[in-house]
């Protein structure tokens, strides 16, 4: 057996091999609960319930849905022009701390609500650009592998993120009040810089969160840069192949900068959502963000959506109800860790499954030639 | 085995066997024949060099008498035998071994390991590696041979020559009888090809067969004690290297009549549109590549620059796109000076580039056609819009093209990567001209293509002379620039040593400049 490279993906190939990959994966997920002594249907069934169906669900799975919608774009954006910007996690935390930084002061000063959000936005956008910036420019000017630099700045957002809440009597951090003396936390942030939901009056409730509403934005923009405007092509050039974009006279460094830039905006995007939308203070408890791994959830959400705009949004949502219904039924009954099984299963069956398109799978003897040599017997 | 110098040569008695007989070696690959009915003999003890040009078959026959390819016809005899390869370790017990051009080295093992690598006898059979006795021998085949290189030292630490001296040694640790150094002195210093020279000589002298491919005269003549020629898959002759001059053997390897395809031109060039003073440019590995070039091509003027494969031609041509900035010397079209190492102010500049390198550099495969066909104009009116793409134009703009110049697509949004050569090289070509340039600048343009698709490009080069283009072709076929060119020029090792125009030039002038046979009229 062995497997060769397609000339042609027959585009029958690109709907039935992610289908039979997710039809697979359920199975093999079957097998594990089965395993674990769970019925394999019943719970799919409590799965799809708690991720979309419950009283409430719906609005728990937008929550966890958004912050892997921007960090799947972030990806996407990069991964399509073959930068393996690894750095959405801490592009987020980064946005997350400017766009708290602007909330906290433009709230404060009684202006327009509108303001201060509009404010906050361009904020995580600048701080998770400016995160994203650093591996770009080693890449660009020094060659410097932007996968290993960016993976590490995760760790250094992290540890800045930490040190403004617990080592320091930063901007951010509360020091009033009496909680503020029993555990460290972040300032609260004014009424007037908290995004607003908007409410769905169906099963119970649905909030749509504005970060949401940017995410499907943003994908719109994201596919518009690439499909119809001339630095969506320069990418595309760059990204296939470097000695053609030098070749047609693409300026290449500046278009690893931009798009290093609006990936790491993107991502810092998620992280003014995250302020913004749902924990309304700079969150450093090792429990709450830093827990979330949101950045590289968003790598295998676009991954699964082949860097598709479209696509990871709806991954994004589907993922975020998987992880949703897995807090929702963890317990004795259902551990925690079987959800992450599954998606496990689910991203391998996918990635293996991307194989089969661009390869195919032979069995047999390999041929000798291309052509057989006319003096050998026929077999 | 034990022959020696006497017995080989002896007048009287039944010769023995050659070392090596290949006959009626046929090789087929689709859409061409490498080797057609290839004879090929070489005796024990002696140098054998198999000389031709890029593409006449010397690869293709080494590689069969490797074992890395079956042919589709004819028989090979090792000392008398028929043998049948069926992969090259077949080979490499028959006592074969090659040196490739490019070395098959593990890179951060020591020159032992790598001499005991693969090797399934002796010291290469047991599971624990008893280094000392390896470096030992390795150390004592180098003192023999004349190939210093230290056992210890690890390849990535080596120069290229010592590397080769590496890939030697492997053979000879290996006893290999029949040797076979693919083009050996590319990567050499002349010093150290002296030194090659000299262990060939010591090995044929044992009475191994060393078969030495070149396509440089001088090195022939040197090393070699008979020479057989391949020319366009074809074995033509076999002649004592010492009865053969430099110009029999250019006349033999190029061997073609003068004139026949290209009709001339009346019409007398233009203006100066690119002109080149003293150019040196970096090659990939730092050296100089170009090496102070020089030349002028006038508008409506076909010049052409042959030479053998990686004289510096390539190079040349990056330095005039603007891919590589020239070290010294300037690039001057019309009369502005063009900025080096900039490739869009070649392209504002009206240079076309045609690039040797079609898919990878001349289209981005992955994108359509529709795409790669504005990949020079896309910032101008015709298809963009400010920061937006016209789609539209850009698609017309496809449809267009591919209907005049019959290029066999899907259709424009189909990607570039699944035409063939031909069509990609229309691609390219109803790009570059749709420009309109000032100068088309196609190096081997042809190269890969079949005979009607070479056709098609070379009525498009002229047509784009006729218009008062100016044309700078850089090829390796000699049949492709004496049907084209007005002007030819040679290019060896990095420097222009030769230019004439198509009427007076001569085939065997011509190969022995490209062969770096110094002055023709010398001798």
């Amino acid at each position: 057996m062995r497997t060769e490279r397609r000339l042609r993906q027959p585009r029958w190939l690109l709907v039935a091999v992610p289908a039979c990959s997710l039809v697979f994966a359920f199975f093999a997920s079957g097998v594990v609960l089965l395993a674990t002594g769970h019925d394999a249907l019943s719970s799919y069934r409590l799965i799809f319930d708690a991720a979309f169906l419950n009283s409430g669900a719906l609005g728990q799975t937008l929550i966890a849905a958004t912050p892997l919608a921007f960090t799947g774009l972030a990806a996407a954006a990069a991964f399509r022009m073959r930068l393996f910007n690894i750095g959405g996690e801490g592009q987020l935390y980064v946005g997350a701390i400017t766009a708290a930084a602007a909330g906290l002061y433009l709230g404060g000063k009684g202006g327009p609500s509108a303001f201060a959000i509009a404010a906050m936005v361009a904020a995580g956008c600048a701080g998770g650009a400016v995160w994203g910036l650093i591996p770009g420019i080693l890449r660009a000017f020094f060659k410097t592998n932007e996968i290993i630099t960016s993976l590490m700045l995760n760790y250094v957002a992290a540890y800045l993120l930490t040190y403004l809440i617990f080592n320091t009597q930063s901007y951010w951090r509360e020091t009033k009040g009496f909680n503020a003396t029993v555990f460290p936390t972040g300032k609260t942030l004014p009424d007037s810089a908290l995004w607003p939901g908007a409410t769905i009056h169906l099963r119970g409730g649905i909030v749509l969160p504005l970060g949401a509403g940017i995410a499907v934005l943003v994908a719109v923009l994201l596919w518009a840069l690439y499909s119809r405007t001339r630095f969506g092509l320069e990418a595309q050039v760059l990204g296939d192949s470097p000695r053609a974009a030098r070749y047609a006279g693409i300026r290449t460094r500046r278009k690893i900068l931009a798009v290093m830039a609006i990936s790491g905006a993107i991502a810092g995007l998620g992280g003014a959502s995250q302020v913004g939308d749902f924990r309304h203070t700079l969150d450093a408890d090792p429990n709450g963000l830093q827990k979330q791994y949101y950045g590289y959830t968003g790598i295998v959400v676009a991954a699964l959506a082949r860097y598709n705009p479209f696509a990871v949004v709806l991954v994004a949502f589907l993922v975020g109800g998987l992880q949703n219904a897995g807090n929702t039924l963890q317990g004795a009954d259902f551990p925690s860790g079987l959800v992450g099984v599954m998606q496990g299963i689910i991203l391998f069956s996918a990635l293996g499954g991307e194989l089969l398109v661009r390869y195919r799978v032979r069995f047999g003897r390999a041929a000798e030639s291309a052509i057989p040599p006319a003096t050998e017997p026929a077999a | 085995m034990q022959t020696t110098e006497e017995e080989r040569r002896g007048a009287d008695g039944a010769p023995p066997p050659p070392a090596v007989a290949m006959r009626g070696i046929t090789k087929r690959f689709p859409g061409v024949v490498a080797n057609e009915r290839v004879d090929f003999e070489a005796a024990a003890g002696e140098v054998h060099a198999l000389l031709g040009e890029n593409g006449a078959g010397k690869s293709t026959l080494s590689n069969i008498l490797t074992g890395l390819y079956r042919p589709d016809d004819g028989e090979i005899f090792v000392d008398g035998r028929q043998v049948h390869f069926h992969a090259p370790r077949d080979a490499l017990e028959a006592g074969i071994s090659m040196v490739h051009q490019h070395f098959r080295l593990v890179e951060p093992f020591t020159v032992a390991e790598n001499v005991v690598l693969g090797d399934h006898r002796g010291e290469g059979r047991t599971f624990r590696l008893r280094h000392r006795a390896i470096e030992l021998r390795v150390a004592g085949l180098s003192a023999r041979y004349g190939l210093a290189v230290d056992p210890r030292a690890r390849i990535w630490q080596l120069s290229l020559g010592e590397q080769q001296r590496v890939e030697i040694l492997k053979a000879l640790y290996r006893e290999a009888r029949i040797l076979i150094l693919d083009e050996p002195t590319a990567v050499l210093t002349p010093q150290e090809a002296e030194v090659l020279f000299g262990t060939m000589r010591g090995m044929a002298a044992e009475g191994r067969t060393v078969i030495f491919i070149s396509h440089k005269l001088h090195e022939v003549k040197a090393v070699a004690d008979r020479v057989t020629v391949l020319r366009g898959g074809r074995s033509l002759a076999t002649v004592p290297a010492a009865e053969a001059t430099p110009r029999s053997l250019a006349a033999l390897m190029v061997g073609r009549e003068l004139g026949g395809g290209g009709e001339t031109r009346a019409r007398a060039p233009g203006d100066v549109v690119l002109q080149l003073d003293g150019v040196w440019t970096q090659g990939d590995r730092g050296d100089a590549a170009v090496r102070g070039a020089s030349l002028v091509v006038r508008s409506g003027e076909i010049v052409a620059v042959g030479g053998v494969a990686g004289n510096g031609q390539r190079e040349l041509a990056e330095t005039i796109a603007g891919m590589r900035a020239p070290s010294k010397g300037s690039v001057r079209i019309g009369t502005r000076l063009l900025r080096g190492g900039d490739p869009r102010a070649a392209i504002a500049a009206g240079i076309a580039y045609v690039p040797e390198d079609r898919l990878g550099t001349g289209v981005a495969p992955s994108l359509s056609i529709a795409s790669n066909l504005v990949l020079k104009s896309y910032r101008g009116p015709s298809a963009s819009r400010g920061p937006f793409l016209r789609l539209g134009r850009i698609r017309a703009n496809a449809v267009e093209l591919i209907r005049r110049y019959r290029i066999a697509a899907p259709g424009p949004a189909a990607p570039a990567r699944l035409l063939s050569g031909g069509n990609l090289q229309k691609v390219v070509l109803a790009r570059e001209f749709s420009g309109q340039p000032r100068l088309l600048l196609a190096a081997s343009p042809t190269r890969g293509l079949d005979v009607g698709a070479i056709e098609t490009v070379h009525a498009y080069v002229r047509d784009a002379a006729a218009e008062g283009v100016a044309v700078l072709l850089i090829s390796e076929d000699l049949d492709e620039i004496l049907t084209l060119a007005d002007r030819i020029a040679v290019m060896y090792e990095g420097a222009i040593v030769g230019e004439t125009t198509r009427a007076e030039a001569s085939v065997e002038e011509l190969g022995l400049l490209m062969a770096g046979g110094q002055d023709p009229r010398a001798d």
